[in-house]
């Protein structure tokens, strides 16, 4: 059946001119800039590079203007550009041990070596509407910027895992150098790797990998997580350049990292030790790196020896092939989009369903 | 493997560069010297590993933008640039400010451009940490009555 599927194009045209006047809003009042967005709404443009998996705060900024605020959107535009460049390479890993700390807590012990660093944390604030914010007119400047204390903070702090690994109380990272799978290169295999999974974890979803995370605290595929230390900061970023023949800082970018303490039984090699989950993830995003470790953990039940009871946080399947928002998007919306001619078809089967029915139970009447 | 001093020393003066605010690279260098481009200043990305654990087995994060350009100068000697973002002329002037750093003109370069973008980063990283270290916890313990 001949179906049109022309026509639409002026109708197009006149909803994308009222698309850009609806982002423009109220002519009266000033246009946002993208370097306001980017210095001002840096959480929301923290979560569209960890997402859009493209460190650039301009263009997660601008992403985001050009979105109207919708972050899932600005994500899609992320990637849709990523996949314009051209790619030098791989940086040699990031070392979280040498990052510049702006916050750094742990869950697990008091005293660690370094203190206990808040950071411009939303912890201990009482989430109540501030109605100064809303009045015309700057915040006054902090009283860490009038007051300076005298004290400067070591330049190295170390990992609070390092005191558990010292008496093998925690299982230790088996380092390599092994070049790790890219989804973003090759089509998602499963079972994956572990690395894999992080990859595809610090690109998820923040509301879908958060769900996951809790539906483990409350007893699917339960983990006993504590957060062994979360940090904020910034963290140079080396590559090996080949013209040269040696490594080079080719710039820095602020990273949230989670370790998390996890309770395991042993197994009859291994006597009872405590077993690791961890979130890296650009930009300050703690909600996601918790979350992230906490996925983690309960995805490597098959190598750490545990039962699968079946919880979602469990099955590599569910939650990797539906933690990216981009993919779930575009299939979820695209059912908007004209199925003129498949619908058509299920129209005739019912009409044909319907009569044959129709006719038996008059046949049999 | 350890480098050569004159390669640790390159390694250094690159990545200052490349930190550097494309900005206040341009006002500290302004004119560039005639040079031929071997490689135009081109935009791509680097794939960011981490380490699972801190310290295990690499894997990708995720990309960031990076723009990198390779010329010569007149006199010979070859530059390159590889700087974080979508800044071509700070890569150009990045690739360059490397190819005069191995020239004699390296003391007036390295106190005019090199002194003050490192001391304006210790600058901005010393206030960041101070901020840090004033949100530190101090705790206190309190005694309790079968501890007197």
């Amino acid at each position: 059946m001949y179906v049109a599927v022309k026509g639409g194009e002026r109708a197009i045209d006149a909803a994308h001119a009222w698309l850009a006047e609806e982002r423009r809003g109220d002519r009266g009042l000033a246009a946002l800039s993208v370097a306001q967005i980017r210095a001002q709404l840096t959480l929301a443009v923290n979560r569209v590079m960890a997402e859009g998996s493209l460190y650039d705060p301009d263009l997660a900024a601008l992403a985001i203007k050009q979105a109207r605020g919708d972050l899932i959107e600005a994500v899609f535009l992320i990637r849709a550009y990523r996949t314009t460049l051209p790619r030098f390479g791989a940086s040699i890993p990031v070392d979280t041990a040498r990052m510049a700390v702006i916050r750094r807590v742990s869950a697990t012990f008091k005293d660690l070596p370094g203190g206990q660093i808040l950071g411009p944390t939303f912890d201990y604030t009482h989430r109540l509407l501030n109605f100064a914010l809303m009045a015309e007119g700057d915040s006054p400047l902090g009283q860490a910027e009038q007051e300076r204390p005298s004290q400067t903070p070591p330049a190295h702090i170390p990992h609070v895992m390092e005191f558990l690994n010292r008496d093998d109380l925690i299982e230790t990272e088996a380092s390599s150098d092994a070049s790790p799978p890219d989804l973003t290169r090759a089509p998602m295999e499963l079972p994956a790797t572990r690395a894999l999974r992080l990859q595809a974890l610090a690109r998820a979803d923040e509301g879908f990998v958060l769900s996951i995370a809790y539906s483990t605290q409350r007893g699917y595929g339960r983990t006993h997580a504590f957060v062994g230390e979360l940090r904020i900061g910034m963290v140079a970023v080396q590559m090996h350049i080949p013209e040269l023949g040696f490594a080079i800082d080719i710039g820095e970018v602020e990273l949230t990292e989670c370790e998390t303490v996890n309770q395991f039984q042993g197994s009859k090699t291994i006597p009872p030790q405590f077993t690791r989950g961890y979130g890296l993830v650009f930009g300050q995003s703690e909600r996601k790196a918790i979350s992230m470790s906490l996925c983690d953990r309960a995805l490597r039940w098959r190598e750490l020896g545990e039962d699968n009871i079946g919880a979602p946080a469990q099955d590599e399947e569910f939650v990797l092939m539906h933690a990216d928002n981009v993919q779930a998007t575009g299939f979820l919306e695209h059912i908007k989009l004209p199925h003129y001619v498949d619908f058509q078809s299920e129209l005739e089967l019912i009409r044909r369903l319907r009569s044959e029915a129709i006719a038996a139970r008059e046949a049999a009447e | 493997m350890p480098h050569p001093p004159e390669t640790t020393a390159r390694a250094a003066w690159m990545g200052q560069l490349a930190r550097a605010k494309p900005d206040r690279l341009r006002a500290l260098f302004p004119d560039l010297p005639p040079h031929e481009v071997l490689r135009p200043a081109e935009i791509g990305t680097v794939m960011v590993q981490g380490r699972a654990g801190g310290t295990g087995a690499p894997f990708n994060l995720g990309e960031m933008t990076v723009t990198r350009c390779a010329l010569r100068l007149t006199t010979g000697e070859l530059g390159y640039g590889h700087v974080q973002g979508r800044d071509k002329d700070h890569a150009t002037r990045a690739a360059i400010l490397d190819a005069l750093l191995q020239t004699d003109q390296f003391s007036a370069l390295q106190a005019a451009v090199l002194a003050p973008l490192a001391a304006e980063e210790a600058a901005a990283r010393a206030t960041r940490a101070a901020r840090a270290a004033a949100t530190k916890v101090e705790f206190f313990t309190l005694v309790r009555g079968e501890d007197q």
